[in-house]
């Protein structure tokens, strides 16, 4: 670890020195972002730096002057002046003015985002411990997303990604030119669903609806990656955003393919899979839904999460294994997956669990025990 | 202990252990004023309509129906963390004229082997519109009880006020279900 | 520590032979020259503890991905972080300088109700000693935030929350006594002669802030009752399931919170009041000013709660009061500002560390200022919430403010306790050591903040890794300058250059009428104020 933080400290003097690309490590400020609300926001924000800056110049130089100046080993005497109506009115009566002329363009803005009528897209957003869920009102278009950075970056075996911690296996994909109107609720505790690039943040309180609305203007598609920002347990660092804008017409191809697999899913449940097609499968579901808390290891996390590995539920007990999936176990973090995998990657996540690490049971679990057990 | 209460004999004026006393009142007065603000909130939420929560059951009454507009209804579901029962509304969306009566059905199912008791918690979104949110029947009102297995319909009549302001075009009517077995009636 | 003149003259009673010998002294004192020592050493300690969790949170964030510790135990320490610098270093560092100067100041001979102030003081390790152990259980150490919201405080909390919830409550029952005696003592035992308007300026903000802590401490009370009554006893006050709102929480809690953050303040500004005309050999600029100003920050405290609350779903109506209402409060706290510089001007300034610390004070308090002012900007704060911008502008305020304002009374007034000057020398070794620490730790937090990281966070994105590593470099340099002043304490407490009784040049006030180091027991016979 002493050889990395040279490399990091020789990398940042070179990164000074060196191209502007590596100037995003050294970003200063907050984006202008995509749209006109984020843009607003962010003339907004440099208007008030502006004053504060110019204020703090005024100030503090009457104030370095006067320790360069007024210094006793200078030969400088002391006044006696001790009041000033006239400077206490006028000190009072200026920044007044100054927080007035603040305060309109601030109510302004305000009121624009408050303005979510006349929406074209309804996304319901349900935040959960410690992934998204997203749905899209009237499209019968649903999903969760979770994180898709693996254990093994995180604990530094491998090389991180450029984009650490701000991936996931499904993007909330939007329409440009269209207004989205987001529905923001949570599962369990309080999250806050933030994209800084369209500058929408807001609090997914349980038993609760909240909404904001954003509107991409055409030719701003791309990825816009966001976060959780308000702590809501153990890995409210890894809970991320990753907004996929695209032109109204892919939007409505993109509609029509999710639905078109949630039907191809249903139906490949009914197929055969073989224990090898279902291991693979499983790690990879493993690795996004389960590693997170239960260790890429199955090893657990102290008591808080129950260790896999060795387990007498993945050793012996097939049918309780199947339902803590299936329903979770109340009480606990451990969450019913019946909603967020389909029946394919719950059988094969229950074949990985019940075979790797050394547990090797030979059992395979197909999906249609899975269709079966949800009877 | 060596020192005494210091003099204070040789002040005029109120005493110390006087002034103690009145603010001993003073903080049993807002550790008080604290638990008000339970009620106080609730009051203030009800009279303003704001916090997007809906008031209790109204009567129902016939009173003019604003042909010249309709607002979209849309009905949403959340199963809160740990409750397992199937929880949707029937109807995703309905168009309707401010003033009109409307039914709406909800479905509800208790998949475990348990009985179970259930309460719905209503909000609607923009915050703005629940003041203006009338129901004579909601499920909301009250616990729900399901026995092991069990499924009904569960409906939900209400209209809007009128009055609500035209900028009003949607409403989002949100019921998220809890285990309300540790409240049970 | 003071050492124990066996003055008989001192006062008119009898038998006193100065302060009892042993530990019992400590356990039994109602001197308040005592139970100020116990509490500033009390904070000292709890300053290093929470500042070794800081330590492990820095180093934790030093590199993005997990080396040291886990997300789990992250949360702890980011929340216990915040409840020990809190509660245990900032308030009862406060509460110390006011024990010690309060009679002085005024000419009392002690505070009003000593036996309760020294319960006051012991209840505090018990307290925290709880608190603390909650570590080594193996649910852990509260995870949930100092500022715990519900459902995660409640329904989704560790068993410790109990304890934390009784430690809440004793630190809370202290934190009123402590204020009742200080407001019993101000308005009762004041020297004859000495009016409200010619208190000094600390005996000023401590009064408001006592009053503060008098209105509001009860209402953290309150919250945490009814946590306590929603986990253990079947309530729902926080809880839809049973018809309460997590919202309401919120409500609740920061209408204690925010006057919180005044009351963690307020005796700074009364600090540095004391100290600039001191050292700039001139009196206060606009004292009466000064009054009004505190008062009108403390009264506006209570209407600008929400404003913590900007991204909850509050309606339009109320999200703009609450930005208006905040925007108000830079008013009287810059009017504050422009009367330190007027004092300073045209003065004749020397600047030993007091002043150091004072004039740092000024400049990096106000850019905390500027910050919150940025924050209360209700659309750009969708931007800001939960973000490090956040943790830059309170840091600032709490650190290069309040806590340089305690350092500051800290060097201003040790003379006067123990006799001794400290080394000058060490003392802005001290002093440059922290100043550099500070601002290299929080000034780039601004950035990280704005450019998009969240806040609670035990691992981030690449992009924030440069100003990150350079922020954890700082605190090493803070946190290990700390030892200095450690060092230099002790110091001055077992010898050093003796001390007058006016100490400073330009020193005015009852407390430099005393000897150095203060006797026992002083002003036995109130003095006359002119």
């Amino acid at each position: 670890m002493f050889s990395r933080t040279w490399q990091r400290l020789s990398s940042v003097v070179l990164g000074l020195l060196s191209a502007p690309a590596v100037m995003a490590d050294w970003e200063l400020n907050m984006p202008r972002g995509i749209t006109e609300v984020s843009q607003s926001i962010y003339e907004l924000h440099m208007l008030i730096f502006w004053i504060c800056v110019w204020i703090g110049v005024v100030v503090f130089g009457v104030m370095f002057y006067s320790i360069f100046k007024h210094r006793k080993s200078k030969g400088a005497v002391a006044s006696k002046f001790h009041e000033s109506l006239g400077l206490e009115l006028l000190w009072t009566a200026v920044p007044t003015v100054i927080l007035i002329a603040m305060a309109v363009p601030a109510t302004t803005v305000l009121i624009q985002m408050y303005d979510t009528t006349n929406a074209d897209v309804d996304i319901k957003i349900t935040g959960h411990q410690w992934k998204w869920q997203y749905d899209y009102l009237g499209e019968d278009v649903g999903f969760f997303s979770n994180l898709t950075t693996s254990q093994d970056e995180i604990y530094n075996r491998t090389d991180k990604g450029e984009n650490y911690l701000l991936e996931v296996d499904k993007h909330v994909v939007v329409p440009t030119g269209q207004k989205i109107r987001f529905l923001i609720t949570s599962n369990d505790v309080i999250h806050a669903w933030w994209v800084p690039e369209i500058a929408v943040k807001k609090d997914a309180i349980p038993g609760y609806i909240n909404e904001s609305w954003a509107l991409i203007p055409e030719g701003q598609e791309g990825l816009y990656r966001g976060q959780c920002a308000e702590l809501c347990g153990v890995d409210h660092g890894f809970m991320p955003i990753v907004l996929e804008a695209v032109t109204a017409d892919q939007y409505q191809i993109w509609l029509d393919d999710q639905r078109a697999a949630k039907i191809a899913e249903a139906a490949a449940a009914l197929g055969d899979f073989s224990y090898d097609e279902l291991m693979t499968k499983g790690a990879d579901v493993y690795a996004r839904s389960c590693a997170a808390c239960h260790g890429s290891e199955g090893q657990g996390m102290g008591s808080v999460f129950p260790a896999l590995a060795g387990s007498s539920m993945a050793l012996n007990d097939m049918a309780g294994h199947i339902d803590i999936v299936l329903n979770g176990k109340p009480g606990t973090a451990m969450q019913s997956f019946s909603a967020q995998l389909t029946d394919v990657e719950i059988a094969a996540v229950i074949t990985y669990e019940r075979n790797a690490w050394g547990n090797d049971t030979g059992e395979t679990v197909t999906p249609k025990m899975i269709i079966d057990a949800k009877k | 202990m060596n020192s005494e209460s210091p003099k204070s004999s040789n002040q005029p004026g109120p005493k110390p252990g006087n002034t103690a006393l009145k603010l001993v009142l003073a903080a049993v007065a807002m550790f008080g004023f604290g638990f008000a603000l339970v009620p106080l909130y609730d009051i203030f939420c009800e009279i303003t309509g704001i916090n997007g929560k809906t008031a209790g059951p109204v009567e129902r009454v016939e009173q003019w129906v604003d042909t010249s507009r309709t607002i979209k209804v849309q009905f949403l579901t959340t199963n809160n963390a740990g409750m397992p029962w199937e929880f949707k509304a029937l109807q995703e969306e309905v168009e309707m004229h401010p003033g009109a009566w409307t039914q709406v059905e909800f479905w509800a199912l208790n998949p475990t082997t348990e009985d179970m008791v259930g309460q719905a918690v209503p909000s609607v979104s923009p915050a703005e519109a629940a003041q203006y949110v009338q129901k004579t029947e909601c499920f909301c009102f009250s616990q729900q009880k399901l026995k092991a297995g069990e499924g009904r319909n569960m409906p939900l009549i209400f209209s809007l006020d009128p009055k609500i302001p035209s900028h009003i075009g949607t409403v989002t009517m949100s019921y998220t279900i809890f285990d309300a077995g540790a409240f049970a009636e | 520590m003071t050492t124990a003149t066996a003055n008989h003259d001192d006062h008119a009673d009898h038998g006193h032979h100065g302060p009892a010998k042993g530990i019992m002294r400590w356990v039994f004192t109602t001197n308040h020259k005592d139970i100020g020592t116990m509490y500033l050493w009390f904070a000292f300690t709890m300053l290093f503890i929470g500042g070794t969790m800081a330590l492990i949170i820095r180093s934790e964030l030093f590199q993005p991905g997990m080396q040291l510790i886990e997300p789990e135990f992250f949360n702890q320490m980011t929340t216990m972080h915040g409840l020990i610098m809190v509660f245990g270093a900032i308030m009862p560092a406060f509460v110390g300088l006011a024990n010690w100067m309060v009679p002085l100041m005024v000419g009392a001979p002690d505070m009003a109700l000593p036996r309760m102030n020294n319960w006051s003081f012991w209840i505090l390790p018990f307290a925290f000693g709880m608190l603390l152990l909650t570590l080594f259980t193996e649910a852990g150490a509260p995870n949930f935030g100092w500022t715990f919201y519900a459902p995660l405080s409640t329904t989704y909390a560790p068993s410790s929350v109990t304890y934390f919830i009784f430690g809440v409550h004793m630190m809370g029952i202290s934190s009123i006594m402590g204020a009742i005696n200080i407001i019993a003592t101000i308005l009762n035992l004041r020297a004859p002669g000495m009016t409200l308007m010619k208190m000094p300026l600390f005996i000023w903000t401590w009064l408001i802030t006592a009053y503060l802590l008098i209105a509001v401490m009860p209402v953290l009370a309150g919250v945490v009752t009814m946590m306590l009554m929603d986990i253990h006893f079947g309530t729902s006050f926080f809880d839809a399931a049973g018809g309460g709102d997590p919202v309401l929480f919120q409500h609740v809690f920061w209408f204690f919170g925010h006057p919180e953050v005044y009351i963690m303040i307020l005796p700074a500004f009364g600090i540095v009041s004391q100290i600039i005309p001191t050292f700039a050999r001139k009196p206060l600029f606009g004292y009466a000013s000064m009054v009004y100003a505190t008062s009108s920050i403390a009264f506006l405290s209570f209407i600008v709660w929400a404003h913590h609350m900007f991204t909850v779903g509050m309606p339009l109506q109320t999200e703009l009061f609450f930005m208006y209402a905040t925007m108000l409060i830079a008013i009287p706290t810059g009017v504050k500002v422009f009367n330190w510089v007027s004092t300073m001007f045209r003065g004749s300034m020397t600047f030993e560390t007091p002043m150091l610390f004072a004039l740092a004070f000024v400049v990096l308090f106000t850019i905390g200022g500027f910050s919150g002012l940025m924050l209360a900007i209700a659309p750009a704060d969708f931007q800001y919430h939960d973000t490090y911008f956040v943790v830059a502008h309170f840091h600032y305020v709490l650190v290069p403010g309040a806590l340089f304002g305690i350092i500051a009374g800290v060097y201003y007034w040790l003379p006067k306790w123990t006799g001794h000057y400290y080394n000058e020398n060490l003392g802005k070794f001290h002093f440059w050591m922290s100043f550099i620490g500070v601002n290299v730790t929080f000034f780039p937090m601004h950035f990280i903040g704005l450019a998009g990281m969240p806040r609670r966070i035990p691992d981030y994105a690449l992009q924030f890794a440069d100003f990150n590593a350079i922020a954890t470099v700082g605190a090493f340099v803070f946190g290990f300058s700390q030892l200095i002043f450690l060092f230099l304490l002790i110091k001055t407490i077992r010898g050093g250059e003796k001390a007058t009784d006016q100490v400073w040049e330009g020193a005015e006030g009852l407390e430099w009428t005393i000897p150095s180091p203060a006797p026992y027991h002083t002003f036995a016979e109130p003095p006359h104020v002119k």
